[in-house]
């Protein structure tokens, strides 16, 4: 199946390869140097290049190419999904995925490769597995084991391949006994120039950190699972007792894990927590354009809404920005053309605005299509679908544990999986020259 | 094997001449990396790895490992350090976990690139693969089939046959991977590989099901025979399977239905919830739906369906995926709907995954658009979104336009055209395009819209208009001489040249209905044709041609000027147009025939170009696949065969042997398990049974007549002992009834029937027929409850009872003796824990509304863990027998002149030894030669060749002239090696030695010739040994021959169906590996033996031995 992997930086230098069957001259990332030239972005690059004998699937993490040669067919999400696991698994042991914290367990990362894919098919991938085969570095440990010359490498050979369990490992102990759960949303929505619901919808999470000791059986319940749209789940989970009570029974992985991802469909009115009035528009005549946003909070159930940030990619002409705002602080960068406008807490006394003019670029011709603004936002507390867990119960151990559930509607871009409204803002007075 | 000896020594030479030059060299230590630099770069290099060398040399475990972790730095940065195979090949054998599994790394990176030197670590890991830690055995043999060094291929076969059988599963996957990679070293092992394929496919273990279907997919695609036993099991187990592993299997499966099922897609099948149900009752008796009627879906069929189903919640995009094209593949379109909320799902992923998913919902699109359209609004371009997501989306958009909602699409687009990003705004005006020839609604909105779009600012978007008015009005020319018009009009305004090209072509193409405009865009043109682009002139040179034919007396002057500007051009092509029109139009002495059809040649109404989607033929590929994706078949992509017109025999998939497991797996799927016990035992359940029986009685006549005469109808595929023993049935039950009660040792009598017949039905095609009959019966009969059988069906059509599918007549027997006799112990006894499972299930695991049991989708519970690690145990039939022949020589173990008095003589008695199973039983006969009573006869303490001996109890005395006889085991260990041991009498000790012939070391066991033949096949190579014998004349005879072997060898005779060929089978005491002797008579003096075992030196001895036993008389 996969074939060899090579990881590429942004200045197109492999630094890391690892061949699974016999070795592959890393020629090949030539046709992969060649579409990625074309594709101008890193983000423009088609996850699936033909080369040669040869098929490159990429996928972009980080400002890392992860490159995999394939030789023959082979689903190819199947490799996209494998090397997201690895980017993960990668995360997961040194805190970030980048180059350079690659480079400085190159070890590390060639023995979990090795463990994750044996002859190119995945052999071990769960991360409770792989801890246990490869002890992940700390600080503490590569001083003793400098000093010590002990090794990052499990010295008890483990046992979980053979766990009833694959997802856990056995013999789990702590002190403190506690399971939290995250319930975090977001929500996805375009507006109209007139402030109108275009596309909502809320996709959520539940985030599950489980530090229980040996070898406990959860059930979640939920006031109102009926909001739950589709749902997907970790393998843990118990899909049948789902499909009938509704409830989520589920002997959980060691530590933190996805526990659910849910959707939650535009049907059941979304509610939007914030409204922008908004107008941006730029003059015929004098190379200069204008620039009025006010943001205010709506349907908020009570809670703050925090953390507002409001991004617009101005067209390229627009050379400066000389703005004032009642709340917060903007900053406009001339090379990316972005504006943001930190804003902070909203208050529902006074309403946050953005007010200035806009400089052009002299001579050029006024920018046709005004910008869109990209909100981002976070209320504590609250889960805007109205999700409420109702209960955690627990079965198969002894002790009390303690528990904990959190709810966010945390902001974040989609991509960077977190949690934003992204409001798109069409500005376009003009009547539609297609009639409708 | 010389030329490997020669090329190491030449490798040991390269290394010693390193090392003189190493001595040579004053620098030599490991610190000196400053006065390396002076060397340029290849000398730095070559003392880094030096450096590196005497690391790995040393003897401290830390320097070792901080070598090993520099090595596989350079390895991942993709140095070679190949140069340093020897120093790190030694540390193969290391105790350090980690130092050796970087070793590993090394050995895997570099063992192909040195063979011979690789081979020294062969022996490590050959010695790791019987360690008891399954890890290391794991680990031992993915490195090993991982090296890649063809001469080792025997052995590689020989691990892998090994850990097939392996006890722990993970060791059966890694085997499993081996596989693949065997067979990528050396396809020729092709047919051996299938059959550890085959025993795998059987294995039970979620653990190995994928990686094993891997193997199958990469090995033998095509031999889809060996998937039916196992189809139903991995529907069943495909939910517990890891992620990956279900991507490979639901791919084949896929492939696999298409073989076996006819389609679901035929205009009048019936595809309601209905159907279901009507399903769930052909579960009970499975083969009973005729398959003529409107269509009704292969059980199994719906089995795969409804399995896969819930891996639509995965959280693994890939098994999402596969599940999706399996729908869209297998499934009655009416199904398919499914699928597309959870691809949708799936577009909230990462951008990569996203563009797979677009590209197959672009396919899946153009083929059902409506069950994508609820869902439009996931479509809709994010400014963010990457140009070729943004593309994609588009398709999709463009694909699911209708005329409900294209206008909601067209003000989409609208949005789209002003983005900022050109090549996307180019591509959504070739979408309005499009939507406009789909839609004839809209064609003059859309006209009217790209129209507008001329005077955008933007030359892309203008140009790309122009293009597709052009197109557009290609398609419907009759109308448009407005547009025409406001296209000339805004000619000048113009500049992309394809833009300016395409107008011209419309205003030529379209002359006559613009007669006062064209002369003037002509005229136009001539005054700016210098500066035109080539492709501008072109389009020029074309009007003018046109317009000449068409109108020459206002445009002859300018089509003259025009074609002498183009005569002189630069540019060779422009030239030659140029020529080649003015020859064409006008008309000369040499222009010949062709001017007269320049009319036709020029005028000539062209076909209107088709506006379609890209992805309109990518559905001759398998969605999901790479080839779907490339949109052209890669290598090793596997046809989606069409499906059969006629369905293949589904009978191929039952599975005959029940396996324990079995047992468990109704439990799991339980429908509603009190109600069923309620019947069974509550009083309602009696008094039904009661009524029915009244009635029964009181027609008593005519039911039995009925009876008889169904059961005559079924004789047809019954034969008349069971018509009899039917009879016989209904008589007991009959006179039970009159009775009254159950008559106990009448049910007994019935239930030792039932159980024949069950036997019977182990067989599976009978058990097809007989349930059809036995439905026929049933309905006929009606209430009357004559005979059990009536009860167990009518049972079977309440469904209270259900059972795993392939047990039905089980169940519903056990249930009517239940029912007939409530107090019966062991009834009771069997169908307790079965309750207790269910109730246990009930409680803490799945609580199970789908309604069959047969599907099992099981939860991950700790029960069907716990299935899924069990092993299947379908062993072949080899049972060790009695010996067929045994010597009487003995042998002398002590002469009564060294002994003092006393002789002992032992014996082979060829029993399998009571004291251990490893153990060659041996006979000892004392005797007492001597004049005086001897006394305390033992084996001494301590043995001197370290064999296990279970030792014969003392013989506290033995008279003068008696003997007595004893027996003890001797472990040999599988080797002819003599078991030392001291014989004791009170005042005397001998040593004495027993030396075993080696055909002794063997009990004889007994095999069919067809098991013989597999064990055979899986014992070649090293483990075959053959020689050409010669015969004594007086030993070709078949008995003689036989008895000539077994005298020799302990051994059971093989049955053989050919004349010349003997086979003879035991297996050893010690190791219990199997011996297998086959003499095969090529003429009446001579002929070949060959004998396989794993145990290669035995095989040899014993070959000779044999050789030597039939050349003598």
């Amino acid at each position: 199946m996969i074939h060899s992997l090579f990881l590429i930086n942004s200045s197109s230098d492999i630094f890391l390869e690892k061949h699974w069957k016999s070795v592959i001259s890393r020629s090949v990332c030539d046709y992969f140097f060649e579409v990625q030239e074309k594709a101008g972005e890193a983000e423009n690059v088609p996850p699936v290049i033909h080369a040669g004998h040869h098929y490159l699937i990429n996928i972009y993490r980080e400002k890392i190419f992860f490159v995999s040669v394939i030789q023959s067919e082979v689903p190819p999400l199947f490799v996209i999904e494998f090397l997201h696991h690895v980017a993960e698994t990668f995360q997961d042991y040194f805190g970030e995925c980048s180059e350079s914290a690659i480079k400085d367990n190159v070890v590390i990362v060639y023995e979990l490769l090795e463990e994750m894919l044996d002859n190119g098919f995945p052999l071990a991938t769960e991360s409770n597995i792989l801890k246990e085969l490869i002890k992940p570095p700390n600080i503490l440990r590569s001083v003793v084991n400098s000093i010590t010359g002990s090794c990052n490498v499990g010295e008890t050979l483990p046992t979980g391949q053979l766990s009833t369990i694959p997802w856990r490992r056995a013999g789990v102990k702590y002190t403190n006994n506690e399971a939290y759960f995250d319930v975090v949303e977001e929500i996805d929505a375009i507006l109209d120039k007139t402030g109108s619901v275009v596309f909502a919808e809320i996709q959520g999470v539940i985030d599950a950190c489980v530090n229980l000791t040996g070898m406990p059986d959860l059930t979640l319940s939920f006031m109102n699972p009926r909001l739950l749209d589709d749902v997907s789940f970790h393998p843990c989970v118990r899909f049948k007792r789902w499909e009938s009570e509704r409830v989520l029974s589920f002997i959980p992985p060691d530590g933190n894990f996805r526990l659910l991802s849910y959707h939650v469909s535009a049907q059941n009115l979304v509610a939007i927590p914030i409204y922008v009035k908004q107008n941006i528009s730029f003059f015929e005549t004098g190379s200069s354009g204008r620039l009025d946003i006010t943001v205010g909070p709506k349907q908020t159930m009570g809670k703050t809404v925090e953390a507002v940030f409001v991004t617009i990619n101005m067209p390229k002409v627009v050379l400066s920005a000389n703005l004032t705002a009642t709340q917060g602080n903007y900053t406009y960068n001339p090379v990316t053309k972005t504006l943001v406008w930190d804003i902070g807490k909203l208050s529902q006394q006074k309403l946050p605005n953005l007010k200035g003019s806009l400089t052009l670029q002299c001579g050029a011709p006024k920018p046709e299509e005004s910008p869109s603004l990209n909100i981002d936002l976070k209320i504590q507390q609250l889960a805007i679908s109205g999700l409420k867990v109702n209960r955690l119960d627990m079965y198969g151990e002894k002790y009390k544990p303690f528990k904990g559930v959190k709810y966010v509607s945390k902001a974040g871009k989609f991509q960077c999986m977190a949690i934003t409204i992204w409001l798109y803002i069409f500005t376009n007075k003009e009547n539609s020259h297609l009639k409708c | 094997m010389s030329a490997n000896s020669l090329s190491y020594n030449e490798q040991g030479g390269a290394e010693s001449a390193v090392e003189v030059g190493l001595e040579s060299t004053p620098t030599s230590s490991g610190a000196g990396a400053g006065a390396g630099a002076g060397f340029g770069l290849f000398s730095t290099d070559y003392k880094k790895n030096e450096d590196l060398r005497e690391m790995l040399e040393s003897t401290k475990e830390s320097l070792k490992l901080e070598a090993m972790k520099r090595i596989v730095g350079l390895i991942a940065r993709g140095k070679n350090a190949s140069e340093l195979f020897p120093a790190v090949v030694k540390n193969v054998a290391s105790k350090n976990i980690e130092l050796k599994k970087l070793v590993y790394v090394y050995l895997v990176r570099y063992a192909e690139e040195q063979q011979d030197l690789a081979l020294l670590s062969i022996s490590t890991f050959q010695r790791a693969l019987k360690d008891p830690n399954q890890l290391i055995r794991a680990s031992a043999l993915r490195v090993l089939s991982s090296i890649r060094v063809p001469i080792i291929v025997p052995i590689m076969m020989l691990a892998i046959k090994e850990a097939a059988t392996d006890l722990s599963p993970y060791v059966r996957k890694t085997a499993a991977h081996a596989i693949q990679k065997l067979y990528s070293l050396d396809a020729d092992q092709k047919e051996q590989l299938i059959e550890v394929i085959e025993k795998l496919l059987k294995d039970k273990s979620t653990l190995v099901a994928g990686s094993v279907v891997m193997a199958f997919e990469e090995v033998c695609p095509d031999r889809i025979d060996l998937i039916h036993k196992n189809y139903r099991k991995l529907c069943n187990l495909l939910v517990d399977v890891e992620e990956w592993g279900q991507v490979v299997i639901i791919s084949m499966l896929t492939r696999y239905a298409r073989t076996q099922f006819i389609s679901p897609w035929k205009e009048d099948g019936i595809f309601d919830e209905n159907s279901e149900q009507a399903f769930y009752e052909s579960d009970e008796e499975k083969l009973g739906t005729p398959q003529s009627k409107p269509y009704i879906m292969d059980p199994d069929h719906r089995l795969l369906l409804r399995n896969t189903k819930p891996l639509l919640q995965s959280r693994n995009t890939a098994v999402v995926m596969s599940v999706a094209q399996l729908y869209w593949h297998l499934a009655p379109k009416q199904e398919v709907g499914v699928i597309t909320k959870s691809l949708v799902r799936l577009l909230r992923s990462h951008r990569e995954v996203q563009y797979i998913v677009l590209q197959n919902i672009a396919t899946m699109s153009i083929q059902q658009k409506g069950i994508f359209e609820p869902f439009m609004k996931s479509f809709y371009v994010r400014s963010t979104d990457p140009t070729h997501i943004k593309t994609l989306k588009l398709e999709i958009l463009t694909n699911l336009a209708n005329e409900a909602n294209i206008s909601t699409i067209l003000r989409e687009f609208q949005t789209y055209v002003k983005s900022q990003d050109k090549a996307f705004a180019a591509a959504t005006i070739q979408a309005i395009g499009r939507c406009a020839t789909n839609i004839t609604d809209v064609t003059d909105t859309c006209l009217n819209g790209l129209v507008l779009l001329l005077s955008n600012r933007d030359e892309t978007v203008v140009a790309e208009s122009v293009v597709v008015i052009k197109k557009l009005l290609q398609t419907q020319p009759t109308q448009h001489s407005e547009i025409i018009k406001h296209m000339a009009k805004l000619f000048d305004n113009i500049t992309v040249p394809m833009a300016r090209a395409s107008i011209l072509w419309l205003i030529g193409e379209y002359c006559e209905r613009v007669p006062k405009i064209a002369p003037d865009v002509l005229r136009k043109m001539a005054k700016t044709f210098t500066v035109e682009e080539d492709i501008v002139k072109l389009q020029t040179v074309n009007l003018a041609a046109k317009l000449y034919l068409t109108n020459s007396k206002q445009t002859k002057l300018l089509t003259q000027y025009i074609l002498n500007l183009g005569k002189y051009d630069q540019s060779y092509d422009i030239r030659d147009r140029t020529r080649f029109i003015r020859q064409l139009i006008v008309p000369n002495e040499k222009s010949g025939a062709l001017s007269k059809y320049a009319r036709r040649i020029l005028l000539a109404s062209k076909p209107a170009p088709m506006l379609e989607s890209t992805f309109k033929d990518r559905d001759r590929f398998q969605l999901g696949t790479l080839s779907h994706t490339i949109n052209s078949k890669a290598t090793g992509y596997l046809e989606l065969s069409d499906w059969p017109t006629a369905a293949p025999d589904s009978s191929v998939r039952n599975v005959e042997v029940m396996e324990p497991v079995k047992e468990w797996v109704p439990s799991m799927g339980k429908t509603k398990p009190l109600k069923s016990d309620d019947k069974f035992y509550s009083d309602s359940g009696e008094e039904e049974g009661a009524g029915e029986e009244g009635t029964g009685s009181s027609s008593e006549d005519s039911s039995s007549s009925s009876s008889s005469s169904s059961s005559n109808e079924e004789s047809d595929s019954e034969s008349e002992d069971k018509n009899s023993k039917h009879s016989e049935e209904t008589d007991s039950s009959q006179s039970d009834k009159s009775s009254g009660h159950s008559d106990k040792k009448k049910a007994d009598k019935k239930k030792r029937l039932q159980l024949k017949k069950k036997a019977k039905k182990a067989a599976p095609k009978e058990s097809d027929s007989e349930d059809e009959g036995r439905k026929g019966k049933a309905a006929r009969t009606g209430g009357s409850s004559n005979s059990s059988q009536a009860s167990g069906s009518s049972e079977t059509s309440t469904g209270s009872d259900s059972d795993s599918s392939s047990e039905p007549d089980t169940d519903s027997d056990s249930g009517t003796d239940q029912k007939k006799n409530p107090a019966k112990p062991k009834v009771k006894g069997e169908q307790k824990p079965k309750k207790e499972i269910s109730l246990l299930d009930l409680d803490d695991f799945s609580p199970a509304p789908v309604a069959s049991n047969k599907s099992s989708i099981l939860s991950p519970s700790l029960l069907s863990d716990l299935e899924g690690l069990s092993l299947s145990s379908t062993p072949p039939a080899i049972q060790v027998s009695s010996p067929v022949f045994v010597p009487m020589s003995s042998h002398e173990l002590l002469h009564r002149m060294t002994g003092k008095g006393l002789a002992a003589q032992y014996h082979f008695p060829r029993q399998p030894c009571i004291y251990g199973n490893k153990m060659v039983s041996v006979q000892l006969t004392l005797t007492n030669s001597s004049d005086h009573t001897l006394e305390d006869i033992s084996i001494g303490e301590k043995t001197s060749s370290g064999q296990n001996i279970h030792r014969f109890s003392s013989i506290e005395r033995l008279e003068p002239g008696a003997s007595v006889t004893v027996s003890m085991g001797i472990d040999f260990n599988d080797s002819t090696q003599a078991a030392n041991f001291q014989l004791c009498t009170k005042e005397d000790q001998f040593s004495v030695s027993i030396q075993p012939v080696v055909g002794e070391l063997f009990l004889p066991v007994t095999m069919t010739e067809q098991d013989f033949r597999k064990e055979q096949g899986k014992l070649q190579g090293m483990n075959e040994t053959s020689a050409t014998i010669t015969m004594a004349p007086e030993n070709t005879s078949n008995q003689a021959l036989s008895k000539k072997m077994v005298s020799v060898a302990n051994m059971g005779v093989v049955p053989t169906g050919e004349d010349s060929l003997y086979r003879f089978a035991a297996k050893s005491v010690s190791s219990g590996d199997l011996v297998l002797v086959s003499v095969d008579l090529t003429d009446s003096s001579s002929g070949r033996l060959t004998i396989n075992t794993e145990k290669t030196v035995i095989g040899s001895m014993l070959l000779r031995d044999l050789k030597t036993a039939l050349a003598q008389p």
